[in-house]
C-alpha cells in the first residue's frame, strides 16, 4: 500500500456472498490490487447480472470494456464495471467470448448499457444478443473490420480525403510516405521475444532463435569460426580484364604482356598476383568451378 | 426574386425560375391542409450549441422532441488503439486531448492506475499539487461550462466575464507546466516539476479575490433572472433512480439529489485531508446542475486554498528512479542519472501485470481507466471511460416531451465535450 490512487475499503464478507448468490454461474473471484474481480458463465450474465443489483446493492454499471486476447480459444473478454453507491464498493465481473457466440445483452437491467455494448460490438465485434439497437458507434457510417482487434493495423485500411477533381470526399486505400515504425525499446537481454535484424541469418551459433540476441563469442569461438570461414576460400571469378589475361596458358600470358602499350607497368603489377594457384587453375580450364584447394602462400 | 411568393402549386411557370423544371410541383391544395406528420431533423454536426461535432436526429412532432438519436463518433480519433503502442509515458499525452477543457482532471485518472499498478508512494508536495491543479481545472472547465451554458439559452455578457476567469486560470497552467491547454504536468510518480513560489502566492490572491468578485458578479447575473430559469427550471428532471440506472456521475448525479462524490467517497491524492461540502440538487433538472456547478466553483476555491495552506516542501515526485526520469541538469552531471534518463525516455518502465479500474472525479463526472498490463512498458489495453457516453445516451429519456430549444439547455447542462466523448 502507498499509492494514492482512489481508497475502496475491502468487503471481506464479498466472496460468501456471491458464491451464494451466483452459485455455479461464478466460473472465479479473484482479489488483485484491492479490486475484486469475478469471472462468470456468459449465458447466466443478464440473471448475474439482476441479482447483483437487487440483492448485493451494485445500483450502477459503469463501464463495459472488451479486451482481445488473440492466443486464447474465447479471445474476447467482456468486462463490466459495476458500483455500489450504497457500500462504497466496486465489482468487476467478466465474460469470455469469441467472434461469432454473442453474449446476451444486459439493457434490460441497465439502460446505459446499449451504447456500451454498441462500442464493444464496434470496437470487437462481440456480438451481444437482444440488444435493440446494435449499430456501431464510434467508427465512420460504412467503416468495415473490427479496429481494436490486435490483428486490426493502427494504420488501418483505408483513408480519406477531399478530392478536387470529384469535389467530394473520397476514400482510398491506407498510402503510407513512410513506412509505420515500431520501434521497440524492450531490452533484448531481458527476455525481447524477437529476433533482432541480421540474427536470422547467424543461425549456426547455436542460439535458437526467438532468443534474442547471441552472446558475445569467446575468443576461442572468434578463432574457430574465422578458420571455418577461411577454410574454402571464395572462388575467384575467371576474368580477363587485363590484356596479359588472355586464357590460352602462361606461353600466351607472357607474350600478351610483352605486347601490351603499357607492358612495364602491367608486368610489375601482375607479377605477385600470379601465384601458383592461379596458374594452375588457368592450366585446368575444364572444371572452373571446382572448389580449389589452398596452396601454401595464398593470401 | 418576385414581388410576391411564387405559387408553385398553381404550375404557373415564372421568370427566372427554371431551377425547378423538372422538379415534380405539388399539385394539391395545401392551404387549410391539416394533417402534420412528425418529421426528422439534424442537429448538429455543425452548431453552435452542439458543443463540439454532435449530431443528433431529432424526431419531432411540431416542436416537441420526439425521440432523439445522437451520433456520436465524429472525433474518433482511435486513442486507446494508439494507446496500446505507446509506452506509459509516450501515452499521457493523449488524456489532455480527450477532454481539451479538462486536461489535468483526464491526466489524473491515468497516473493513478499506473501507481495503482506499480504501488507506488507518491510524495505529499506532489499530492498537494496535483489537487490544487485539479481543482483549478475543474474551475476552469466549469468557466467554460457555465460560460456557454448561459450563452446557450440566450444571456451573453457572463460568458464574456467568466471566460476572463477561465484565462487566468490557462495563465497558471502555463506558469506550472508551460502549456497552456495541453500540460502533460502530472506524470507517474508525481507531477513534471515543482511550480514557484510566486505562481502559488498569486493564485491564492486570485482565489480570495478576482474569482468570487468576477463569478460572483456574473452570476447575480443569471442566478435569478426571470428568463434564465424559464429555460432551465423543469427542464430534463431526472430522478435518482434514473441517475442511477443511466450510470450518470459528476454534477448530473449530484444534480438529482444524491450526494455521490468520489473524491469524499474514494478519496485519491491528498483528498482525504480536504475539508469541502458537496451541493446537491433537489428537483434533477438543468438549473440544478448548473448550480451544483456554480457551487462547486466555491467549493474548488476553497480546497485550492487549503492546498496552498498546507502544502509541504519536499520532493514533488517519486524517488524512485526507475519509473521517474532524473531531472535535466542532474542528467548531466552524473553518469547514473544519464542511464536512467536515456531508458525512461526510450524504453520506459515496465508495469507488472495485472489490470487496474481507477476513476477520479472529473469535473464532468467519474472519468476511469481500466487499465491491463501485460507487465511490458505498454499498456496492453487502456480503455477510457468517459462521463459523456452515459449523459449523452440518456438525452433521448430527457428531453422527450420537451420542446426543441430546450435541447441546447440540456445539453448545456450534461457538459459534453466531444474528445472525450469519442476518444
Amino acid at each position: 500500500m502507498g499509492h494514492p490512487a482512489p481508497l475502496v475499503a475491502p468487503q471481506p464478507s464479498l466472496a460468501a456472498a456471491l458464491k451464494k448468490l451466483v452459485g455455479t454461474d461464478l466460473l472465479s473471484h479473484d482479489f488483485a490490487a484491492d479490486e475484486d474481480s469475478i469471472t462468470v458463465d456468459r449465458d447466466a450474465i443478464a440473471g448475474v447480472m439482476i441479482a447483483l443489483r437487487d440483492n448485493l446493492e451494485y445500483q450502477q454499471m459503469m463501464e463495459i470494456a472488451g479486451v482481445d486476447y488473440p492466443e486464447r480459444p474465447e479471445r474476447f473478454e467482456v468486462v463490466y464495471h459495476l458500483l455500489s453507491v450504497t457500500k462504497n464498493h466496486r465489482l468487476r465481473v467478466r465474460v469470455t467470448t469469441d467472434e461469432a457466440t454473442p453474449v446476451p445483452t444486459i439493457v434490460p437491467v441497465w439502460p446505459n448499457a446499449g451504447w456500451l455494448e454498441r462500442e464493444v460490438f464496434d470496437m470487437y465485434g462481440v456480438l451481444f444478443a437482444g440488444n435493440p439497437d446494435l449499430r456501431r458507434i464510434l467508427t465512420d457510417y460504412g467503416f468495415q473490420g473490427h479496429p481494436q482487434r490486435k490483428d486490426f493495423p493502427l494504420t488501418g485500411y483505408t483513408e480519406l480525403r477531399y478530392s478536387e477533381e470529384d469535389k467530394r470526399v473520397v476514400y482510398e486505400p491506407v498510402k503510407l510516405a513512410q513506412d509505420f515504425r515500431n520501434f521497440d525499446f524492450l531490452s533484448p537481454w531481458e527476455g525481447a521475444d524477437y529476433v533482432l535484424p541480421g540474427d536470422e541469418k547467424a543461425g549456426g551459433t547455436g542460439e535458437a532463435p526467438g532468443k534474442g540476441a547471441p552472446t558475445p563469442m569467446t575468443a576461442k569461438e572468434v578463432k574457430a569460426s574465422d578458420d571455418k570461414a577461411k577454410a574454402p576460400p571464395p572462388p575467384t571469378p575467371k576474368t580477363t580484364d587485363k590484356p596479359e589475361q588472355t586464357g590460352a596458358g602462361a606461353k600466351a600470358n607472357i607474350k600478351a604482356a610483352k605486347t601490351s602499350r603499357d607492358g612495364a607497368s602491367a608486368k610489375g603489377s601482375t607479377k605477385p598476383a600470379k601465384t601458383p594457384a592461379t596458374t594452375k587453375a588457368e592450366k585446368a580450364p575444364a572444371k572452373p568451378r571446382a572448389p580449389r584447394k589452398p596452396k601454401g602462400g595464398d593470401a | 426574386m418576385t414581388d410576391s411568393p411564387p405559387n408553385y402549386s398553381a404550375g404557373v411557370k415564372h421568370h427566372g425560375s427554371d431551377m425547378f423544371e423538372g422538379y415534380p410541383v405539388d399539385t394539391a391544395d395545401t392551404a387549410g391542409d391539416q394533417t402534420v406528420t412528425n418529421y426528422t431533423i439534424n442537429f448538429g454536426p455543425q452548431h453552435p450549441a452542439a458543443h463540439g461535432v454532435l449530431r443528433m436526429v431529432m424526431e419531432l412532432d411540431g416542436e416537441i422532441i420526439e425521440r432523439v438519436d445522437p451520433h456520436v463518433g465524429l472525433l474518433h480519433r482511435g486513442t486507446e488503439k494508439l494507446i496500446e503502442y505507446k509506452t506509459y509515458l509516450q501515452a499521457l499525452p493523449y488524456f489532455d486531448r480527450l477532454d481539451y477543457c479538462s486536461p489535468l482532471g483526464m491526466e489524473h485518472s491515468y497516473v493513478l492506475a499506473i501507481e495503482k499498478l506499480l504501488d507506488l508512494e507518491v510524495p505529499a508536495r506532489a499530492q498537494y499539487l496535483r489537487v490544487l491543479f485539479a481543482e483549478l481545472t475543474r474551475i476552469c472547465n466549469h468557466m467554460l461550462n457555465i460560460g456557454s451554458h448561459v450563452m446557450d439559452v440566450g444571456a451573453m455578457t457572463p460568458n464574456l466575464w467568466i471566460f476572463e476567469l477561465r484565462e487566468d486560470c490557462l495563465n497558471f497552467f502555463e506558469r506550472a507546466s508551460g502549456a497552456r491547454m495541453h500540460s502533460a504536468y502530472f506524470r507517474p510518480g508525481g507531477v513534471h516539476q515543482d511550480v514557484p513560489e510566486k505562481l502559488l502566492v498569486d493564485i491564492g490572491e486570485w482565489c480570495d479575490k478576482r474569482l468570487p468578485e468576477l463569478f460572483g458578479d456574473a452570476m447575480s447575473l443569471v442566478i435569478d433572472n426571470r428568463i434564465f430559469k424559464q429555460r432551465n427550471v423543469d427542464i430534463a428532471t431526472v430522478s435518482k433512480e434514473d441517475a442511477l440506472a443511466w450510470g450518470f456521475s459528476g454534477p448530473m448525479i449530484r444534480g438529482s439529489g444524491i450526494a455521490w462524490d468520489l473524491r469524499k467517497s474514494q478519496p485519491y491524492d491528498a483528498y482525504a485531508k480536504m475539508d469541502f461540502d458537496i451541493p446537491v440538487g433537489t428537483r434533477g433538472d438543468c438549473y440544478d446542475r448548473f448550480m451544483v456547478r456554480v457551487e462547486e466553483v466555491y467549493q474548488s476555491a476553497k480546497i485550492i486554498k487549503q492546498c496552498l495552506r498546507d502544502m509541504p516542501t519536499g520532493p514533488i515526485a517519486s524517488l524512485d528512479r526507475k519509473v521517474v526520469p532524473p531531472k535535466r541538469g542532474e542528467m548531466k552531471q552524473s553518469m547514473e542519472s544519464l542511464i536512467h534518463h536515456f531508458k525512461l525516455y526510450t524504453e520506459g518502465f515496465h508495469v507488472p501485470a495485472g489490470e487496474v479500474y481507477v476513476a477520479t472525479e472529473s469535473p464532468k463526472g467519474e472519468f476511469g481507466v481500466y487499465l491491463v498490463s501485460d507487465g511490458s512498458n505498454k499498456p496492453y489495453r487502456c480503455k477510457i471511460r468517459p462521463t459523456a457516453f452515459s449523459h449523452l445516451q440518456a438525452m433521448d429519456m430527457m428531453s422527450k416531451g420537451h420542446m426543441l430549444a430546450d435541447t441546447t439547455a440540456i445539453i448545456g447542462a450534461i457538459d459534453v465535450v466531444f474528445g472525450e466523448c469519442d476518444r
